[in-house]
């Protein structure tokens, strides 16, 4: 396989066909779009199942539908859609379905408009829907990493029995850049014994979120709990740079770290010890390692192209054992290197530890 | 002495589920023709249900085929889903008329617009019978309901949906009939239909729907023989009985 110029969505469009993808149902919405025109060509190619759907709300159930027969299903959106998805994507929790949606970020609330923006964290992260569950989260920060983490998602999902949501950044989306795709590969895995295909030869299955009975529920619910415990402990990962002698450590995701990482570098070259931090999944937090990091550095900046999202996630990893500053902009605002550049020095200005040991109060820095 | 002849029986595909329908309700009825035309025609096996949200959402406690139970309006996005993965597979929804007609009116009607290859069996009594009774868009002019308690009134709440009607003129609906449960020859129609509409499913027809009329004597507040009575008297009027569409034998264009 060689190095290709693709851009970012239809380079997960086609990561999601090598990694085995069987059925794509999507709807239209900028800045997502290329992946569903994308598939609309290459699935029937390929004798796999492609719908355009007549709204988010019957695509999700569409991969409701293809997941509970146990394949390889996908759909795509941005923010809006993402809303109308959220009955679906509880559904999909709820009946413990495994399924990967690539959520490419826009501004917001409302119809906000089509700019690269990070603002659906929280839609994403904290539930996605209705009901006590969280979905695995993966953010990539290149077109290479994205092309990667498609087949990862599909793994766990199959792995968990879970909703897995790829998500990206309009940046990252419409941007075209080198990246190298992977070969097809084998989808040579057993059927798993829950999936519905026909009662023939054995007795008849049901897939539902339905538990009438609060104690039967309960116990869906902690086993949902239990398993999400279980994938907190394994799948924390992030992406670090320059940590080991960090006095301040920027956080950021997605194509924001990709801003941060300009500015960290130039601040190296300034001889500032300065660090990046890099979730690769949002849900679950790297909690550990950032909580690892809390007592060895000086101060925090968490970097979004966002009102502040992520930042209570990182608050929470702290813990209050470091200060913890906000530098973000909003509605779908090109961030540039040089504005966290002065807010990393702004930062270290304001981080000097005073006689008695005290670091920086805890004020939020807006532009 | 004479062999024994079994006349009447349990059919395969019905499990021996006490029934949580109140008594009167004809949701047993329908599942059990449901059950009779998938074994008839020799399909139990190899077909999958799609429950939805309201009475029938546990009807994979009494059709005993696979069965996968849907957010409230989306079965037949749900088996579009499952039928493009499973095309051999025969797939079919089972919904009532605040389900179907209501918050599911997109779903079936771009499902029918796209001809997609599965069988909708649509339960219509008029009401919303798991919410205790309310208006739904099937209620009669003029019905009490928990929600139109002085009786539904058209200029404020509209009219009744003819969903038979509306489905049939879509080019992918190949086939489109409304059924009654209310008497033993017209219980004897529905499952004709309803075998119809698996079959047109099984030769590739395209989308099939049979609407059965069905009583809800405890949110009608009748006895299950006045409930009947209702459906001759008030509801038929309304929603008059026949196939709609049946271009079974040909495929759909296109």
């Amino acid at each position: 396989m060689a190095r290709e110029l693709l851009k970012g969505n239809e380079a997960i469009a086609e990561a999601a066909i090598r990694a085995g993808l069987d059925a794509y149902f999507g709807y239209p919405i900028t800045p997502q779009t290329e992946l569903l025109e994308y598939l609309s060509r290459r699935m029937p190619e390929l004798g796999r199942a492609f719908v355009q759907a007549e709204s988010e709300v019957a695509a999700i159930n569409m991969v409701y539908g293809a997941a509970c027969a146990g394949k390889r299903a996908m759909t795509s959106s941005s923010g809006p859609g993402i809303s109308l998805m959220q009955e679906g994507l509880s559904y999909i929790a709820g009946a413990e379905l495994p399924a990967v949606v690539v959520d490419v970020m826009r501004g917001g609330p409302g119809l906000g408009n089509i700019a690269a923006c990070q603002s659906d964290y929280f839609q994403v992260t904290r539930s996605a829907g209705h009901g006590d569950f969280r979905p695995l989260t993966l953010a990539p920060a290149t077109t290479q990493e994205a092309i990667d983490l498609t087949g990862l998602a599909f793994d766990l999902a199959e792995q968990y029995r879970m909703l897995v949501i790829l998500l990206i950044d309009g940046n990252l989306g419409q941007m075209m850049e080198p990246a190298e795709l992977p070969p097809f590969r084998q989808n040579a895995a057993p059927m798993p014994e829950w999936v519905v295909s026909g009662a023939e030869g054995r007795s008849h299955r049901i897939i539902t979120s339905l538990y009438l009975q609060p104690e039967a529920l309960e116990r869906h619910n902690l086993n949902l709990q239990k398993k999400l415990a279980a994938i907190a402990e394994r799948e924390q990962r992030f992406a670090g740079l320059y940590l080991e002698d960090a006095d301040l450590i920027v956080v950021a995701f997605g194509s924001a770290a990709r801003v941060a990482q300009n500015a960290v570098e130039a601040a190296r070259a300034r001889g500032m010890a300065v660090g990046l931090f890099r979730p690769i999944t949002l849900s679950p937090f790297p909690m550990q390692p950032l909580a690892y990091l809390a007592p060895r550095a000086r101060a925090f900046l968490v970097v979004e192209m966002n009102a502040g999202q992520m930042v209570e996630d990182v608050r929470l990893a702290v813990a209050g054992r470091a200060p913890v500053r906000f530098y973000g902009r909003l509605g779908g605002v090109e961030m540039l290197p040089d504005e966290v550049m002065q807010a990393i020095e702004q930062a270290m200005r304001d981080t000097r530890v005073t006689k008695n040991g005290a670091r920086m109060l805890d004020a939020e820095v807006w532009r | 002495m004479m062999a024994e002849e079994c006349v009447y029986e349990r059919p395969v595909g019905l499990m021996a589920a006490h029934t949580h329908y109140c008594p009167g309700c004809t949701h047993g009825i329908a599942h059990r023709l449901t059950a009779e035309v998938l074994e008839e025609l020799g399909i139990l096996g190899r077909t999958i249900g799609v429950a939805s949200v309201g009475c029938s959402v546990f009807a994979y406690n009494y059709i005993a085929c696979d069965f996968v139970g849907a957010a409230h309006g989306r079965a037949p996005a749900v088996a579009t889903g499952l039928k493009r993965v499973l095309p051999d597979r025969i797939i079919f929804t089972y919904q009532g008329d605040g389900d179907l007609a209501s918050i599911g009116l997109g779903e079936v009607l771009h499902a029918a617009a796209r001809g997609e290859q599965i069988t909708v069996i649509f339960i219509n009594n008029a009401i919303y019978g798991m919410t205790g009774g309310q208006m739904a868009p099937t209620s009669p002019a003029g019905m009490v309901t928990t929600s139109s308690p002085t009786g539904r009134d058209p200029r404020q709440t509209g009219y009744p949906v003819r969903v038979c009607e509306l489905i049939a003129q879509m080019d992918g609906a190949a086939y489109v009939a409304r059924r009654s449960l209310h008497n033993p020859a017209e219980i004897r129609k529905a499952k004709k239909t309803l075998r119809t509409a698996f079959e047109c499913q099984m030769n590739g027809c395209g989308f099939a729907l049979v609407e059965l009329l069905s009583t809800c004597p405890t949110n009608w507040s009748m006895t299950p023989v006045d409930a009947l009575r209702w459906i001759e008297e008030r509801m038929i009027p309304v929603f008059p009985l026949g196939e709609f569409k049946n271009v079974a034998g040909g495929k759909v264009e296109g």
